[in-house]
């Protein structure tokens, strides 16, 4: 059985933001995953949700779900980023100050999506944009 | 290990409880800070949260990461679509006029435990 859920997500909305990652728990809580395994993928959408709300002007998330494992792809138009190492790194952010008196922008979100996912495959062009693929292993 | 509930909680701080009446919460930890970022990487099976960070994200953060009760320190205000949020997903929200500081002191008297 795969399924597949489509989102879109409107940059700067904080509003909304999270709403792909709830949704995607309810489903994923409905086709009885593990709760572990739930909190670990839901971290890491919410976090690369926060990321283009954020960051981008807009984006879409696509989530495959195959009994083995859980493909989320994120894709956004927006600024890119310059370098992808140091982005990575704990406590370098780009975050404006609206993002931070959110209580994000801190400069983890990144590392926190890699600490949740089994495989993460980050790709970005300057002034285009950032595409996230994001691997949970099911088994 | 303790483990108190939410009623225990409320009499510890002072607070009211606004929203999550059904809900049956335990806590033996908790886990105070304003950063969400932080927050999304704590281990939460039965803790608190405890912050001063009174906005949406605030309980998104709680959905995502199986934390069922937070605590709103320095009598900041919970709005109705916070609430609403909150009941969809099973959080219990209290508010207290005690600071962060006081409200973690309280509940660390009273036998919560820190994560680290």
């Amino acid at each position: 059985m795969m399924m597949e859920f489509n989102y879109e997500i409107n940059g700067g909305d904080f509003s909304k933001a999270g709403f792909a990652s709830s949704n995607l728990k309810k489903m994923l809580k409905q086709i009885n995953t593990d709760p572990k395994l739930i909190k670990r993928i839901v971290i890491a959408l919410y976090e690369a949700e926060m990321n283009i709300v954020a960051h981008a002007y807009d984006g879409k998330i696509k989530v495959k779900i195959a009994p083995e494992q859980i493909v989320i792809n994120v894709s956004d138009r927006g600024p890119g980023i310059e370098d992808i190492d140091k982005a990575m790194e704990d406590g370098y952010s780009t975050a404006s100050d609206e993002v931070r008196e959110m209580g994000f922008g801190a400069g983890m979100g990144l590392s926190n999506i890699k600490n949740n996912t089994d495989q993460l495959d980050i790709e970005s062009t300057v002034g285009k944009g950032t595409v996230l693929k994001i691997v949970t292993k099911l088994r | 290990m303790i483990k108190m509930k939410v009623d225990e909680i409320i009499k510890a701080i002072g607070g009211k409880k606004l929203c999550g009446e059904s809900c049956d919460v335990e806590v033996s930890k908790a886990f105070s800070s304003d950063l969400m970022s932080d927050v999304l990487t704590i281990q939460t099976e039965g803790t608190l949260l405890i912050t001063g960070l009174a906005n949406l994200q605030a309980i998104r953060t709680a959905e995502m990461s199986d934390i069922n009760c937070i605590v709103f320190a320095r009598n900041k205000k919970v709005t109705e679509e916070m609430i609403q949020l909150a009941k969809e997903n099973d959080i219990v929200l209290i508010q207290t006029s005690c600071s962060v500081f006081k409200t973690s002191g309280e509940l660390y008297k009273a036998g919560i435990e820190p994560l680290f």
